[in-house]
């Protein structure tokens, strides 16, 4: 009898999990579907995937399952052979036929009962849908490949429960390895399970993975990491010890044991990694609910799907990313008749990029809305009192935009139940935070948002650096460094210069703000140990030969650290420091080394905060003081100027402008067969960009009152005015060089503000125009 | 790294004296001293005892925090129970630590020395004695009589809380 009933219990866990699978795949497909309803492969799939829940619901006693899907099966049967075209009314009733079914599944899980739920009125009104008119004569083609949604049911009923042997024996039944939802959130369960190579789980439309991959418990995922972490550090030590020792053979063997612990401590890592689009394939949905929900149009773009990140990082920003997704079709978007009036197209637009750069993933979520107000934003603050009127007008609009994270804020006018209940923002930066990433957000003006969050490719086993400082080891993250500096003898007391009393060094140019680690750590503490009052390190003492400096960064900023010593890199398991000293920002956690001492894991970011050597102010007076333009320290974001050309539009570094100015038509007179305007005791050429770069007619026509807008670029004492229709913004970004079209002054293409902008080299377009113009400039040795 | 476990105490004594009668009920704790205070925690929350550990000192924490044990590959927080009752350093000697588990952590009170594991009669507790000072009686359960000594019981949940305020 218990044998009977264990059977059955794994076939019931069985089916939990596969059908948590499929109902998430279904999300997805349904929506694609809507996109295209005679996609006949899509529509197959579905009919496939209802068709097997229903019939195991069946199996195993579900009646009230089985009822509600046999008449999504029914409708679906009717959609693929074409008697019946999918609307949004029927699309909204499938997916609330799976949301019921996900619901009942929970309840089948908690107490294997299907719940009380009355499903009966859904049932209904899906069989009434289905009956209602809608003939239409498609040609039926039988798609011949198998799609994954039977392929991996079959593989499944072949492959069993071989790999589950790892199965916890703790475990009362397999179905309680999945983790149910908290009741109010959307009922998306946690995936248990990782197929080992399985790399397209939710594409609906690529070929079957036939019997490649494995079924393999999470938890076992889990102690295989711990196991490698522990071998990483045994490997450490006996690395050190061989070295002292000297004994050739056993330092052969120690490599060997070296390069294995690496390449198995890679693919243990590789396990866990799962793509990105897990977690991005439930947008869909969520935005087209909401979209309808507020009577919007959204579109929802992912880019960057197969981009992989460690288990767990994927769950700890589904919720970060979902409240950003939510946010934008919320508040970022506007109502279609309000994007019309301004020009822009009745659709809004979200775009979720997700890339690898720099050791770290990098996820931006753009929509083409109305952009955020940073004015509102102060005025708001001031209103709930968390920053001071004074404070609000010293404030950058990078600072300003940074005051939506504060807890407690909110400006939505009225809060919506989907976001805007003012613990958003907060909670969206902690969370990211608490797993070691960043989050920041760029805006314009009635053009659209940016967020971007960068987080950490892995979380246990970094490469780091290993310093010493008042006689205590510690480790950097190597991710966050940049180079090591070494400054002897008489450099250290000319290369270190003061500051508005604050030490810095002069780094290629470019001044590199300093702190001291053993001051931050011991000596500037208030209400430490060392209760003396804070007294800024000032620099090195006038008997100090040798400075040591890691030049590091944060949050996009330079900084340098200086320490006593600096050893060698390593890798290291970071062990997380017990919840009570959590809480201090300049640690990220502990590290046991080889010589089995503990070494604490510097926070890279945290730690410049405390020292303020990062922060808009210091970058004001360290612009002032050097003389140079206010730019970041690092220059890899150019200044652009955003305008509007016919229907393109176009950015042009905003060193290249001299000037924007303003024309009455009337203005513009004729010499030569060109278009002039009298311009500071010249005269200055017009140039018609649109006209130039082949653009079309600009979206909204200007009339005859308005004035030209005319970008002027000056050279040698010559002045030339490009005609445009509108100047939109003043934006930083980060241009790779693109793909140049020689002979037209494109310099290349970027996604800037969400939107594909053309960037102008402005000579090159100038010379292409009008040749004698340089000509002329360059007689006079100007350029 | 060199293994300095160290259990100084006999082994807890099996009580056969009443193996026919009704068992009395017993509770056992790990005692230590410091100062003139004799402490106790029970037995079973106790993982092992060490003797004086290197550790690596935690800046920006309480100073309560004595610094960061390696224990077999875990990290375990060490806290000096002299600072946070509020008593003056030790002048000298070599500490002891109690390695305790509360919930899933584990902490390591560095004591004075290590005590005998001892038997109490749980009809014997009593409240905090008005005698003790202000911290120390935030720490304390209650206490047992022994010979001639008074038994404190550590609130261990309360030992190991670091004060909030102070860490940033």
């Amino acid at each position: 009898m218990r044998t009977l009933m264990s059977e059955l219990d794994e076939v019931l866990g069985e089916f939990l999990i596969e059908s948590y699978e499929n109902l998430d795949r279904l999300d997805q497909d349904l929506v694609a579907l809507e996109d295209d309803p005679t996609d006949r492969q899509l529509l197959s799939g579905i009919f496939r995937t209802i068709h097997t829940i229903k019939g195991t619901c069946g199996f195993l006693g579900f009646s009230k399952l089985e009822a509600l899907t046999h008449a999504g099966e029914s409708m679906l049967s009717k959609l693929r052979d074409g008697e019946l075209v999918l609307d949004a009314a029927r699309t909204s009733a499938l997916l609330a036929m799976v949301d019921a079914v996900r619901q009942m599944l929970a309840a089948i899980e908690a107490t294997a009962g299907e719940g009380d739920g009355d499903y009966s009125e859904l049932t209904t009104h899906i069989h009434a849908l289905t009956d209602a008119d809608g003939h239409v004569d498609v040609a039926v083609v039988e798609p011949a490949a198998v799609t994954p949604a039977t392929a991996e049911a079959e593989l499944a009923k072949t492959k069993k429960s071989k790999a589950k042997k790892a199965v916890d024996p703790t475990h009362a039944e397999p179905g309680a390895e999945i983790t149910p939802e908290p009741a109010g959130v959307e009922p998306t369960p946690a995936t248990p399970d990782v197929s080992a190579a399985d790399k397209a789980p939710a594409a609906s439309h690529g070929p079957g993975q036939g019997d490649s991959t494995i079924r393999v418990d999470v938890s076992l995922l889990d102690t295989l990491m711990n196991l490698v972490g522990e071998l990483v550090l045994a490997r450490n030590q006996i690395v050190q010890v061989t070295g002292a020792y000297g004994e050739p053979d056993l330092a052969t063997a120690a490599q060997r044991l070296n390069l294995i612990t690496t390449e198995l401590q890679e693919g243990v890592m590789k396990t866990r990694m799962q793509p990105i689009g897990q977690v991005l394939g439930k947008f869909p949905r969520i935005v087209r609910d909401i979209a309808i929900g507020l009577g919007k149009q959204v579109r929802i773009d992912l880019e960057g799907k197969e981009t992989e990140l460690d288990k767990t990082i994927n769950e700890a920003i589904k919720d970060p990313l979902t409240h950003l997704v939510r946010n934008s079709v919320d508040h970022g978007l506007e109502l279609p008749e309000a994007r019309i009036a301004k020009g822009k197209d009745p659709e809004g637009r979200v775009v979720i990029r997700a890339f690898h750069e720099g050791g770290q993933v990098n996820i931006e979520i753009a929509d083409d809305g109305a952009g955020i107000d940073s004015e509102r934003i102060k005025a708001k603050a001031i209103e709930k009192a968390l920053i001071t009127i004074a404070q609000a007008e010293r404030m950058t609009e990078r600072e300003a935009l940074q005051l939506i994270f504060l807890a407690g804020f909110s400006t939505a006018e009225t809060v919506s139940n989907i976001s805007g209940r003012g613990v958003g923002m907060d909670v969206v930066k902690t969370n990211i935070e608490s797993i070691g990433g960043t989050v920041d957000v760029q805006t314009a003006l009635g053009v659209g948002t940016t967020f971007k969050i960068k987080i950490p490719l892995t979380l246990a086993i970094i490469p780091a650096l290993l310093v010493t400082t008042d006689g205590d080891r510690y480790a950097i993250p190597q991710v966050s460094l940049l180079e090591l500096l070494r400054l002897e003898g008489e450099q250290v007391r000319t290369s270190i210069e003061m500051i508005h009393g604050a030490p810095v060094y002069r780094l290629r140019g470019n001044l590199l703000p300093l702190c001291h680690l053993g001051h931050e750590l011991w000596r500037s503490d208030p209400d430490g140990a060392n209760p003396a009052p804070v007294t800024p390190w000032r620099g090195p003492s006038a008997d100090q030969r040798v400075v040591n400096i890691v030049v590091l960064q944060a949050d996009g900023r330079h900084f340098g650290l200086v320490v006593d010593d600096i050893s060698d890199t390593q890798e290291i398991v970071v062990k997380p420091l017990d919840a009570q000293l959590k809480s201090i920002s300049a640690f990220a956690g502990a590290t046991i080394m080889g010589d089995g001492r503990v070494a604490l894991i510097l926070d890279v970011l945290g730690l410049a905060q405390k020292a303020h050597v990062i922060g808009e102010a210091r970058d004001r007076a360290l612009a002032k003081a050097s003389g140079a333009k206010a730019e970041e320290v690092i220059a890899l974001s150019e200044s652009l100027l955003l305008v509007q050309v016919g229907d393109r539009r176009v950015a042009v570094p905003l060193s290249l402008v001299a000037r924007l100015e303003e024309f009455p038509r009337s203005s513009v007179e004729n010499a030569g067969g060109r278009s002039v305007v009298q311009y500071r005791g010249e005269i200055m050429p017009l140039v018609d960009v649109a006209y130039a770069l082949g653009a079309g007619p600009c979206a909204e026509a200007a009339t005859e009152d308005e004035p030209l807008h005319a970008v002027v670029y000056s050279a040698g004492g010559a002045s030339m005015g490009l005609l445009v229709d509108k100047i939109l913004d003043i934006v930083e970004e980060h241009v790779a060089a693109g793909e140049a079209q020689p002979g037209t002054g494109i310099r290349g293409s970027a996604v800037i503000a969400g939107r594909v902008t053309d960037i102008v080299d402005v000579v090159e377009l100038l010379r292409t125009i009008d040749p004698a113009f340089f000509l002329s400039i360059d007689q006079a040795g100007a350029l | 790294m060199s293994d300095t476990d160290l259990k100084t105490t006999a082994p807890p004594a099996l009580d056969t004296t009443n193996s026919n009668a009704l068992p009395v009920r017993h509770e056992q704790f790990c005692t230590f001293r410091l100062g003139d205070l004799l402490f106790g925690v029970e037995v079973l929350s106790v993982q092992e005892v060490l003797l004086e550990q290197e550790m690596t000192r935690m800046p920006l924490a309480d100073p309560v925090v004595r610094g960061l044990i390696n224990l077999r590959g875990q990290i375990v927080t060490a806290i000096d129970l002299r600072r946070r009752l509020g008593l003056p350093d030790l002048d000298g000697g070599h500490p002891m630590n109690v390695v305790v588990r509360s919930g899933d952590t584990a902490f390591a009170l560095v004591v004075d020395e290590i005590g005998d594991v001892v038997d109490v009669d749980p009809t014997a507790f009593e409240s905090p004695p008005e005698t003790l000072a202000g911290k120390a009686r935030d720490l304390i359960l209650g206490a047992y009589k022994l010979e001639g000594r008074l038994l404190l019981v550590l609130d261990t949940e309360c030992a190991t809380t670091i004060d909030d305020s102070i860490i940033r």
